[in-house]
């Protein structure tokens, strides 16, 4: 594989760049793998760059319906933090923060991690209160917290809406100063290339259509592109999870639903954090080339559309405009949707399941992005050694039947008990 | 803008109705012994398929009632509206 430095970018630049290396194949499926991972999402690239890195299984297929960055990963709000209460989201996601600060060179790939830290809003004393529980059980796990006071939140956010008579005034906030944002296609693209140059098959435009499994243990898949033997299969596809577990029997606890985000016009610099309104379901970053970049609550019923419905942007930028006044001047560039595996306690689920062979990566529900890496390698993990690792042992499948729910926010589908 | 034909009140806006989730999940039997696996399949698990699916929505900024609606969920088309008493045929 072409090394991406100065040095390579000098020399093809005197061959007007028209030489540099395919980032990666477009290999003709094999009849036989040790691991197929359908999906080709950011999860599903990582999870196949782990297995080649960490545990040296290099038979390795990546089944993509779409085209590589052309999902959920390609159309995120790019936000990337760990500041949770409960122990197996903080530790599962404290892990990623380091894989995330080391990714650019892991990858040779410029992934624009930026750690320009998350502010969470708070609006009343007991919203403060309950930040500052969180913040300690941050810290108590070695991530960083800070609790801000009104005068400091201003000082770092002027544009902010500080006036006095507003319904949801600011008492202050939580602040995580090393979580922050990164560039979501680059991230695709790095792990889809080192994946790549170390034997994984990227294959898309290819459909899974079916399983085949004989005495509770996988065998292999059905695909448009012909049938494809697989001693191990990991199911890591977002939006489609209930879709594949249709074919394999199976019930899950996850609804697939439409989650919208858009961005502004392109404007000078003027946030250079990620912020959250404390009110309501709202969060803003601006991007390197300058959009204000927004999302927040579900469109609210199942869908697979992956466009969303006007009533809930109106109702999200509402609460925009009542946290930073100044953006009901601008114009909106672009709004798209996208369709997430929203599990019932709001917590993912990275585990074995009854099948013999069948891994299961879902239910990321508002927070996929910033898991790509964590759950690549905890996933790696799992199906490389078939047990879970004690980062992914707290988002079992089962523990919905066992009542060992992981609710940080209590939230999954259900958006209006908020 | 979905447009849902409430059966008590007739046409309205998305705006006036809550989602209520899958209509055709039943609660297990009163005074039959429950599984854990019952009990599970009623609160937590779903098909959510893509496709015509069956669910509940409460006319909350209007009669209040909540009523059964046929809806695609690929292409957000409703088929068809029923009160909550009456049965999916």
């Amino acid at each position: 594989m072409q090394k991406y430095s100065i040095f390579n970018l000098v020399k093809n630049a005197f061959s007007n760049h028209e030489n540099w290396d395919l980032a990666w194949k477009d290999p003709t499926p094999k009849k036989e793998y040790d691991v197929v991972i359908i999906g080709g999402g950011g999860h599903g690239l990582a999870t196949a760059y782990y297995l080649a890195k960490e545990h040296n299984i290099t038979n390795v297929a990546i089944i993509e319906k779409g085209w590589i960055g052309g999902g959920n990963v390609g159309r995120n709000t790019t936000i990337i933090r760990s500041n949770y209460m409960h122990d197996d989201n903080a530790l599962f996601s404290e892990f990623g923060m380091d894989l995330w600060r080391k990714m650019s060179q892991d990858l040779n790939y410029n992934v624009m991690f930026s750690p320009r830290g998350i502010i969470n809003l708070a609006h009343s004393d007991a919203q403060m209160n309950v930040y500052a529980r969180r913040g300690n059980s941050m810290r108590l796990n070695g991530i960083d917290a800070v609790l801000l006071n009104r005068e400091q939140v201003k000082e770092i956010i002027p544009m902010a809406d500080f006036s006095e008579n507003v319904r949801f005034p600011i008492f202050g906030g939580l602040m995580q100063p090393s979580a922050g944002t990164a560039r979501h296609d680059a991230v695709a693209w790095g792990y889809a290339r080192q994946a790549d140059s170390m034997g994984v098959d990227i294959i898309q435009n290819c459909e899974v259509t079916g399983f085949d499994i004989s005495s509770g243990k996988i065998k292999g898949l059905r695909t448009s592109r012909g049938d494809i033997k697989a001693k191990k299969i990991g199911l890591c596809v977002a939006g489609s999870t209930n879709i594949l577990a249709e074919k394999l029997n199976m019930t899950l606890p996850i609804e697939t639903h439409l989650l919208q985000a858009c961005v502004s016009e392109p404007v000078k610099p003027v946030l250079d954090r990620v912020v959250t309104f404390g009110a309501g379901h709202f969060y803003i970053s601006q991007s390197d080339k300058g959009e204000m970049v927004m999302g927040g609550d579900l469109d609210g019923y199942n869908s697979y559309a992956q466009r969303g419905n006007l009533p809930t942007l109106q109702h999200v930028l509402t609460e925009g405009i009542a946290m930073m006044p100044f953006l009901s001047k601008l114009k909106m560039l672009r709004t798209w949707g996208g369709i997430m595996d929203m599990s019932m306690d709001g917590s993912p689920i990275i585990d074995k399941t009854h099948i013999e062979g069948l891994y299961l990566n879902c239910g990321w529900c508002y927070g996929g992005f910033k898991a790509t890496p964590a759950s690549g390698w905890t996933f790696a993990h799992t199906i490389a050694q078939d047990r879970v690792h004690e980062l992914n042992a707290g988002y079992s499948l089962n523990r919905f039947n066992t009542g060992h729910l992981l609710d940080e926010k209590g939230l999954g589908t259900k958006t209006w008990i908020s | 803008m979905l447009f849902i034909k409430c059966p008590h009140c007739g046409w309205r806006s998305q705006n006036e109705f809550s989602y209520g989730g899958d209509a055709t999940v039943k609660r297990p039997e009163l005074g039959k012994q429950v599984s854990d696996q019952e009990w599970d399949d009623f609160v937590y698990n779903r098909k959510s398929l893509r496709g015509k699916h069956w669910e509940l929505w409460q006319h909350l900024s209007g009669c209040r009632q909540w009523i059964k609606v046929e809806r695609d969920t690929a292409t957000h088309e409703i088929f068809n509206t029923l009160k909550a008493n009456e049965e999916i045929s």
